[in-house]
């Protein structure tokens, strides 16, 4: 049987606020256990929250950012439970009047094929704080650090359909809360987190099949392994004659699998209700225009002005555009270098295959903008060619000198003094005297392999038109 | 000296005729000799009170004048006091020394009043009896084989006995109006949202209010001068100018209109209550105010709507006592599960653990629009009684409890003692000003009148209780505790 | 509404106390007579009528994102049982 697969994201990111949601504890990661919890975070009876504002302001921009409502008078609610790290016993999060209601998201494939997902809700609540099972007797060590720490938690609706269209999603969604600058959302360190909800049905069918959820994905790799796993898991077990179990998931990536969670099959029984420690959040039209002001310009504005302004393909706009670090690169080194078309050609090559290979972000990388525009202006200007700029480019990872004095240094300018060229195809044409002769008979091909010979004799250095014209000169 | 009012001491204090070192040892001195018969302490801060007591005065040598200064009182263990036993009467924090001031108390200590100690109370604020408490019942000074009304039993009997000049108290569904009421003394419930909740412990977190228990409608106003106010730290808390509560004490009351609900005054009111109020009604028609009868028709769901929401807010604000980062844990827990099972069931008492069961229960998946929902719709309609009566009347008033002071152990049933608090409990829904002053004495004990205000007219309240007061010596009468000794 | 056993269990489970067989009976007979009371309500038709969350129409202050605390750890965890390198301790959770 054919099936398609139904994948929705719930997405958690930690937004970039200096403190917590309620309290003013600081936020920073990986500061010593307990040292960013306060009297509130630990739940000390008598305490109560107070909501911080720039939380709701990054709610809002992301928001705006997916064209969705918003919401004019959102609500907290407790979602209670007991576990070690959520003090209170109840998390506050929004569950019917959520800050960020329906939205949309549109993202593009590897194969260039568009595609519109639904955001169901983007709701604001606390994050918990980690629990720490290894090494104290037997027990369970808590750090409360990151208890109360502002999440956002963006659901999509069920309309991914494979686990490439779910990496996709979520790397556009990265994309878009790196643009607007709400959290850092690295997936390592948990700032974004990311569940999916699975199921299969028969192609064509138009109901549902039962979903499971899979927790603990910290990786744009794991998510596609996961849900491609799980995708597996539930065919075999329904062709089997079995029957999906809705449950929540582990995925386990060393063993690349998932688990059911047993612990946590116990019905929860959330019992949500209205926080009372807190009123309803007005938001109005002031509030909403002044942080749409303030709106930076957003992956899909930025792709169509690229191809607008700097004549670049769709493909490479693309890629330029996926990451707002990259963007800003490129543009720094347009500025520098004055030719649209060379950096995108070097961002997009030379850059980038040296970020995937050292797995480096833009930020991380040893040649900067700065540099890599002066170096594309050495070969405007033909103080180097193309080629020598490839020998700079690799000169730079071992080297914080300038691009001029790495060229200078090394000896890597371009010959243009004639005379010195002249030498230099005097000598390859007395030491070639056979293509010299076979040239001269209307070989015209030979012609490439003696401006080669010359090139050769330079290191490269040697102004290759000034070789060619020279040497059809000289043999004629 | 200690039987006097906080405005007299006040004056002493200021005249020099006492300095606040010799009073708080004579309250010291009075409570050493009855508290423990009235239990009506759980801490007291002998030591620290004196500290205080000697800083009141030097303060007032170099000039500092305010009406609290050097004033003993006490402190329901409902709110946090910095680095003093904060019990909340409860076993699961009978080990709790809290890292920080409430914000009341920071406001009384800012005002330089002296802090004897910490009043006994029905644990968490859940009672009406002050039965509930860890530390054993509260006694009513007036007869000590009687309870002191509650939740905020200890601090209405230490007023009541002077063994402090002043107290602080919760109300969520009456907890100080109905003491007061059994310990003749006035208590008086502000506007939800007029004093800020911070550092008191919840209990219901849209009902809770702090208030004053003294003994005079003066020495409240005195009080309120010092605790109302927006404070940041409390969301709820409303940014509302707080007037100067002594200032208008003294307006005549020719014109008042009074309202006097129907519903409180039908049956289960004692018959000699409603004769003890209807005299001090009469009172009031004496200062030229006008009685209006009026209807609350939704009165009587007030009890069960308020037994959703109190529970289910509460059952959620006391999660928080699980044994992991202060209070009580359990012996040797076996697993997570068992550490905050036994933790929770050693710790919490009987009634506490009843109110959280029944609000985790209408909380519960299926239940929340039968219960959490409608109970909020009640509440609604509840409000518009009272926004529907303020149309023709200034206050209304009625008897704040079906009776006066009963026997210990006389309610074991816990419906029956709900019921107890069938007229208080709509103010609180509803967020109002309420409170209670003593209005006539039956059978040796006394008897009180519950007045309740429109949001935010908490003078207005004051003033009329004032008035009654400057005509009549019922808030004068002591408990024969007070005889004995002399 | 009376309650069955197997309710005030599952009750007693979500709100994590523990039930003696002693005292099941008891709780059990004592919760349904508050349901009882409480039900009264359902005496009155509340169909139109919006909830009242909160006794005054307030809206929400918000706070400066300001870092206003300082570490104050090691005072804290004088509280806790059971506490070791900065850490609370609990019973081992099973994940």
């Amino acid at each position: 049987m054919e099936w398609e697969t139904v994948i929705g994201l719930e997405v958690h990111v930690q937004l970039s606020t200096q403190s917590k949601l309620f309290s003013g504890s600081a936020t920073r990661f990986g500061a010593e256990p307990n040292t960013q919890a306060n009297i509130f975070d630990l739940a000390l009876p008598g305490t109560l929250p107070v909501l911080n504002k720039d939380a709701v302001k990054m709610a809002v921009r992301f928001g705006l950012a997916i064209d969705a409502e918003i919401g004019r008078r959102s609500v907290f609610d407790r979602k209670n439970y007991f576990y070690p790290d959520l003090p209170k016993g109840y998390q506050v999060s929004q569950l019917d009047f959520p800050t960020v209601g329906k939205g949309e998201l549109t993202f593009t494939m590897d194969d260039g094929t568009e595609k519109t997902v639904g955001i169901t809700r983007a709701h604001m609540e606390e994050d918990a704080g980690k629990s720490l099972h290894e090494d104290f007797q037997g027990m369970t060590g808590i750090d409360l650090n990151r208890a109360g720490t502002p999440l956002l938690e963006i659901v999509s609706e069920p309309d991914l359909r494979s686990a490439k269209e779910a990496v996709a999603y979520l790397k556009k969604l990265h994309s878009i809360i790196r643009y607007l600058d709400i959290s850092d959302a690295i997936m390592a360190q948990g700032s974004m987190r990311c569940d999916a909800n699975v199921s299969i049905r028969p192609k064509g069918e138009t109901e549902f099949g039962t979903r499971t959820e899979i927790k603990n994905i910290n990786s744009f790799r794991f998510v596609e392994r996961a849900i491609n796993y799980e995708v597996q898991r539930q065919q075999d077990v329904i062709e089997d004659g079995g029957r999906i179990v809705q449950e929540t998931r582990l995925y386990d990536a060393d063993r690349d699998e998932t688990r059911s969670m047993r612990s946590k099959e116990v019905a929860n029984d959330y019992r949500y209700f209205p926080e009372p420690d807190l009123l309803p959040i007005v938001i109005d039209e002031d509030f909403i225009e002044a942080i749409r002001a303030d709106l930076p310009e957003l992956p899909d504005e930025k792709k169509q002005r690229f191809m607008a302004e700097f004549k670049l393909g769709e493909y490479d706009a693309g890629v330029l555009v996926s990451s707002r670090e990259l963007a800003e690169y490129f543009e720094a080194v347009v500025k520098i270098s004055g030719d649209a078309k060379l950096a995108s050609n070097w961002v997009t090559g030379e850059l980038q295959a040296l970020l995937n290979k050292n797995n480096w972000e833009v930020s991380e990388s040893p040649v900067q903008a700065e540099r890599l525009g002066t170096l594309i202006a050495r070969i405007k200007d033909e103080t180097i060619s193309g080629k020598i700029a490839k020998t700079v480019f690799e000169a730079m990872l071992d080297s914080e000198a300038g691009v001029d004095e790495i060229i200078e240094e090394k000896g890597l300018k371009q010959v243009t003094d004639t005379g010195a060229i002249e030498s230099l195809v005097d000598d390859v044409i007395d030491n070639n005297p056979e293509q010299v002769q076979q040239f001269k008979e209307g070989k015209e091909q030979v012609l490439g392999y003696l401006v080669g010979q010359a090139m050769k004799l330079s290191q490269g250095k040697a102004n290759p038109g000034q070789v060619n014209q020279l040497l059809r000169e000289k043999m004629k | 000296m200690i039987e006097k009012t906080v405005a007299e001491l006040s004056a002493a204090l200021a005249a020099g005729d006492i300095s606040s070192q010799e009073l708080t040892q004579a309250y010291l001195d009075r409570i050493a000799q009855f508290n423990d018969e009235l239990n009506a302490y759980i801490t007291v801060c002998a030591d620290s009170a004196l500290a205080q007591a000697k800083a009141a005065d030097a303060a007032r040598a170099d000039g500092n004048s305010s009406a609290l200064l050097g004033i003993p009182m006490a402190h329901k263990d409902i709110f946090c006091t910095d680095g003093v036993l904060t019990t909340c009467a409860s076993k699961i924090l009978n080990n709790f020394v809290a890292p920080y001031n409430a914000t009341v108390v920071e406001r009384f200590n800012a005002a330089g009043a002296v802090m004897l100690g910490k009043t006994n109370m029905d644990e968490f604020a859940m009672g009406s009896s002050n039965e509930t408490s860890h530390y054993g019942p509260v006694k009513n000074p007036w007869d000590t084989e009687r309870v002191p009304g509650g939740s905020s039993g200890g601090s209405a009997a230490a007023v009541a006995a002077d063994l402090c000049a002043m107290a602080t108290g919760t109300d969520t569904g009456g907890s100080i109006r109905q003491p007061a009421s059994f310990c003749g003394i006035t208590g008086f419930k502000p506007t939800y949202g007029r004093i800020s909740r911070w550092g008191m412990i919840a209990f219901a977190s849209s009902l809770d209010q702090a208030g004053p228990l003294c003994k005079s409608a003066e020495d409240a106003a005195l009080m309120m001068n010092a605790m109302a106010g927006l404070d940041e730290k409390d969301s709820t808390s409303i940014d509302m100018e707080v007037p100067d509560f002594t200032a208008t004490l003294g307006d005549s009351l020719q014109g008042l209109r009074i309202g006097v609900p129907r519903q409180h005054f039908a049956e289960g009111l004692s018959a000699d209550v409603e004769e003890a109020i209807q005299a001090s009604l009469k009172e009031y028609e004496k200062l030229g105010a006008t009685l209006v009868d009026i209807d609350l028709p939704n009165n009587h769901l007030s009890v069960s709507a308020y037994y959703v929401v109190a529970p289910a807010e509460a059952s959620a604000n006391l999660s928080r006592f699980d044994g992991v980062r202060y209070g009580y844990r359990c012996e040797n827990p076996v697993d997570l599960e068992d550490m905050y099972k036994r933790s929770r069931s050693e710790g919490f008492g009987d009634e506490v653990k009843r109110r959280i069961m029944v609000g985790t229960y209408a909380l519960s998946a299926g239940f929340y629009d039968a219960y959490y929902r409608k109970a909020q719709k009640i509440r609604r309609l509840i409000k518009n009684d009272f926004n529907n009566a303020f149309k023709e009347v200034d206050v209304i008033a009625g008897p704040t409890s079906p009776h006066t002071a009963f026997k210990l152990g006389a309610k074991s049933d816990p419906v029956a003692m709900y019921l107890e608090d069938i007229y208080t409990i709509a103010v609180n829904l509803a967020g109002l000003p309420g409170m209670s002053i003593p209005t006539g004495i039956v059978n040796g004990l006394p008897v009180g009148m519950h007045l309740v205000g429109q949001d935010f007219a908490e003078a207005k309240l004051l003033n009329v209780a004032h008035q009654f007061q400057l005509a009549t010596d019922w808030h004068r009468r002591k408990a024969p505790l007070t005889s004995k000794e002399a | 509404m009376a309650l069955s056993k197997a309710e005030v269990e599952q009750i007693a489970h979500l709100a994590r106390l523990q039930l003696s067989d002693a005292d099941i009976d008891d709780v059990t007979n004592r919760v349904s007579d508050i349901l009882k009371l409480i039900d009264q309500m359902q005496s009155v038709d509340t169909d139109d009528v919006e909830p009242l969350a909160h006794p005054h129409d307030a809206v929400q202050r918000l706070r400066a994102d300001e870092v206003t605390e300082t570490n104050n750890r090691d005072a804290l965890q004088e509280l806790a049982p059971e506490s070791q390198d900065g850490l609370y301790l609990v019973p081992k959770v099973i994940e």
